[in-house]
C-alpha cells in the first residue's frame, strides 16, 4: 500500500514536471518569433526555484530548527536541515564530571521526556557496573517512563495540531499533561528537568497518597484521549492534511534508522520493550500497536494507540507495586571496569542509547549518546520532497523531534 | 565461568527467546574471535579482523580502518544486520592510533547488536559507510564534526552541529572545556584571535 503511495508521489511528480517542461517548449516557441514585447511577463512568471529559510524562529519548528527549502512555487524540491543551535557539549560535559553528576544533563537533552534519558544514561551505567535494581525501583521507573511517554505524546498531540491549524486539542492536551507534570513535580520536585533517577535505583521513595492520586487519575486517562480522537481521528480537515503526506516504507526506515512510532506507523513491530525487555517489562501485559500506511495519520494513529498502551502499563505497575528496596548495591564511588557497553531503551521518540566507554576512573572517559529526534530528522528531506511546503509544517510535527536533543 | 560465558557467545536463538544478558557474568572482557559473526567475517574478508571481544554480553570487533566499508557490508547482506544504530568516535589522545571509530549495527532477526571499532590515526581518512547505511550519513558527519575525522566518499562532509568555518574539534580531549575560537570565523573584524579567552588568561584552564 505504501509503495503505491510512493509509486503515486512520483508519478504526479513526474506528470508535473513532464507538464511544465511542455509548458515551458510552447512559451519559447511561442516566444521566439514574437517581439521582446512579451518578454517581461513571461521572466516574471518563469522563475521557477528559490531558496527559502524556514526558520531557525518559526514557531512549527518545534525549537530552533532551520530548514533550508528549495521551492518551486509552494514545491519543495529539496529541504535541508541545519542545526546545531542549541548544542551545548554535552558529551563532552559528561567526560568532565562523575557518572551521578551527568545524569542532570540527560534533563537537558529531550527536555519534554526527561525521565527516559535519565533512565537510558542509568541503565548504560549499569550495565557497565552489572548492578541489579531492585523490584520496587525497577516498577517505579516504569511507572515514570510510562507517564513521561504518556505527556511527551500529549505536547505532540497538542503542538502538531496547532502546527496544522487544530487549536483546540491542545488545549485539552496540555491539560491532562499539567496534571501529569503535577505528579512529577510531587514525586522528585521538577516538572521538566526531573533527574528523577539515579544509577542502581531512585532517589526517593514515592510520597504518601501518590499512587492512590495516579491511579485516580490514570483510570480517567482513556475517557480523556477519546476526547482527543473525537477531535482530530476522522477530521476531514485533519485527514486532508495527515494522510499519504511523507509516506515511508518500512524498509526505508530501517534504511534511515528511523525508531519508534515512525518505524512502528510502516508496519514492522519493532519496540526495545518488547524486543530487549529492560526492567520489568517482560512481564507486562500490552500490545505494540502498528499500522501498515507509514503516513503522518498512522503515525498519529500509532502515538494514540501508545497512550492507550501507557495508561495499562501504569496500572499494571500500580498493581504490582510492594514496599521494598529502592536502591540497588552501587559503591559509594562509581569506578567501573576499564569496558565499553552500549544501552538503549525506547524513549518517546525512538530508541535512545548511550555508548560509555570507561578507563577506570570515577568519570566517563567517553560518553556518547544514540539520540532518536537526530537521526529521525535525517529522513526529513527524503520525507519532504515532492510536497508542499505547508505539508513540511506536518512533516517536522510528526517525526516529534526536540531540538535540545537533536544538538545536544 | 566459561560455562557461564557461553550462551552469549555460543548461540543466537537463546538470546531472541530471553535477550536479557546472563544474570551475573564475570566483569571481564573475554576473547570472542571464535564467536559466529567474527568467524563470518573471517571467512568473508581475511585478514580483516584484529581481535575480537565479549563483554556483559555484548560483541566488540576491531577491524582494519580500509576494510570497514566491506565489513558493514558484509553485516548487513549477509549477517542481516539491517539497522545502522550509531556511529561516533572516541579520541585516546596518546594512542597510536589516536582515534577509534566505533559503529553499532543492529539485527531484527538475530534481536543483538554488534560493535565494530576501528583504529584511524590523526589525519587518516575512514572509508564512509553512508553508502552502506543512509542513516550513517549524519552520523559520520558529526563524527567528522567533533573529532576531525574525514570520512573518504562521504556524499557530503560538512560540518553539522558546529558551523562552517568553526576552528577545532570540540570532543578531542585536548579542545578545551570553555572553548576556543568561537567568533572568529563569524565576526573576524571583532574577534581577530578568536573569542575564547586569550591563550595567557589565568582564568583559562584546560580541562582533561
Amino acid at each position: 500500500m505504501s509503495d503505491d503511495k510512493i509509486s503515486q508521489a512520483e508519478k504526479d511528480e513526474a506528470a508535473y514536471f513532464a507538464e511544465r517542461a511542455k509548458a515551458q517548449a510552447s512559451a519559447a516557441a511561442a516566444q521566439s518569433p514574437s517581439a521582446s514585447g512579451t518578454q517581461d511577463a513571461h521572466t516574471l512568471f518563469d522563475v521557477q526555484e528559490m531558496e527559502l529559510n524556514f526558520g531557525p524562529q518559526h514557531p512549527s519548528t518545534h525549537g530552533v530548527l532551520r530548514v533550508v527549502l528549495k521551492v518551486d512555487g509552494e514545491k519543495i524540491l529539496e529541504a535541508k536541515p541545519d542545526m546545531g543551535f542549541l548544542h551545548r557539549g554535552t558529551e563532552k560535559l559528561f567526560e568532565t564530571e562523575t557518572y551521578p553528576m551527568g545524569i542532570p544533563h540527560t534533563d537537558r537533552m529531550d527536555y519534554v521526556a526527561a525521565a527516559t534519558s535519565n533512565h537510558a544514561f542509568c541503565i548504560a551505567v549499569e550495565t557497565l557496573l552489572q548492578v541489579e535494581v531492585p523490584r520496587r525501583a525497577q516498577l517505579i521507573r516504569v511507572i515514570l517512563d510510562e507517564l513521561q511517554r504518556l505527556s511527551s505524546h500529549l505536547v505532540w498531540l497538542g503542538t502538531s495540531g496547532i502546527d496544522l491549524g487544530a487549536v483546540t486539542p491542545f488545549w485539552y492536551a496540555f491539560r491532562e499533561r499539567e496534571q501529569i507534570l503535577d505528579f512529577f513535580e510531587e514525586y522528585c520536585g521538577a516538572r521538566l528537568t526531573l533527574n528523577c533517577m539515579r544509577i542502581g535505583g531512585l532517589p526517593f521513595d514515592l510520597t504518601p497518597g501518590w499512587t492512590e492520586r495516579l491511579a485516580e487519575f490514570i483510570a480517567d486517562v482513556p475517557a480523556r484521549i477519546d476526547d482527543y480522537e473525537q477531535l482530530l481521528t476522522d477530521n476531514r480537515i485533519w485527514k486532508k492534511r495527515t494522510v499519504g503526506v511523507g509516506v515511508i516504507s518500512a524498509e526505508e526506515c530501517v534504511e534511515w534508522g528511523l525508531t519508534g512510532p515512525i518505524l512502528r506507523a510502516s508496519g514492522v513491530e519493532w519496540d526495545l520493550r518488547r524486543a530487549r525487555p529492560y526492567e520489568c517489562y517482560d512481564e507486562l501485559d500490552f500490545v505494540v500497536p502498528t499500522r501498515q500506511g507509514g503516513d503522518t495519520y498512522d503515525r498519529y494513529i500509532v502515538r494514540v494507540q501508545e497512550m492507550r498502551q501507557s495508561v495499562r502499563i501504569i496500572q499494571q505497575c500500580l498493581a504490582k507495586l510492594e514496599p521494598g528496596e529502592i536502591r540497588g548495591k552501587v559503591p559509594r564511588v562509581i569506578k567501573p571496569v576499564a569496558e565499553e557497553v552500549y544501552a538503549s531503551i525506547e524513549s518517546p521518540k525512538g530508541e535512545i542509547g548511550f555508548y560509555c566507554v570507561s578507563n577506570g576512573t570515577n568519570k566517563p572517559y567517553r560518553m556518547h549518546v544514540r539520540p532518536p529526534s537526530f537521526i529521525n530528522l535525517q529522513a526529513l528531506p527524503r520525507l519532504a520532497k515532492g510536497h508542499l511546503v505547508s505539508d513540511l509544517v506536518a512533516l517536522i510535527g510528526t517525526i516529534d523531534i526536540v531540538l535540545g536533543e537533536v544538538d545536544r | 565461568m566459561a560455562g557461564e560465558e557461553k550462551p552469549p557467545a555460543g548461540g543466537t536463538a537463546e538470546k531472541v527467546e530471553k535477550p536479557k544478558e546472563a544474570p551475573k557474568p564475570k566483569l571481564e572482557a573475554v576473547d570472542a574471535s571464535e564467536h559466529p559473526w567474527v568467524r563470518s567475517i573471517r571467512a568473508a574478508l581475511p585478514d580483516t579482523v584484529q581481535s575480537a571481544k565479549l563483554f556483559v554480553g555484548q560483541v566488540t570487533v576491531v577491524v582494519k580502518r580500509e576494510q570497514i566499508a566491506r565489513v558493514a557490508r558484509h553485516l548487513k547482506d549477509a549477517e542481516d544486520f539491517k539497522y545502522c544504530v550509531d556511529v561516533t568516535a572516541v579520541d585516546w589522545r596518546d594512542r597510536q592510533p589516536r582515534f577509534d571509530v566505533v559503529y553499532h549495527f543492529y539485527s531484527f532477526s538475530k534481536n543483538d547488536r554488534i560493535r565494530v571499532k576501528c583504529g584511524v590515526g590523526e589525519g587518516e581518512e575512514v572509508p564512509t559507510i553512508a553508502t552502506v547505511f543512509l542513516a550513517a550519513n549524519w552520523c559520520e558527519r558529526e563524527t567528522y564534526d567533533m573529532f576531525g575525522i574525514r570520512f573518504s566518499g562521504h556524499p557530503d562532509m560538512r560540518r553539522i552541529l558546529t558551523w562552517e568555518g568553526f576552528h577545532g574539534y570540540p570532543l578531542r580531549k585536548d579542545f578545551p572545556l570553555e572553548g576556543i575560537d568561537t567568533g572568529a570565523a563569524v565576526y573576524p573584524e571583532e574577534w581577530p584571535d578568536g573569542g575564547g579567552p586569550p591563550k595567557d588568561d589565568p582564568n583559562r584552564k584546560v580541562v582533561s
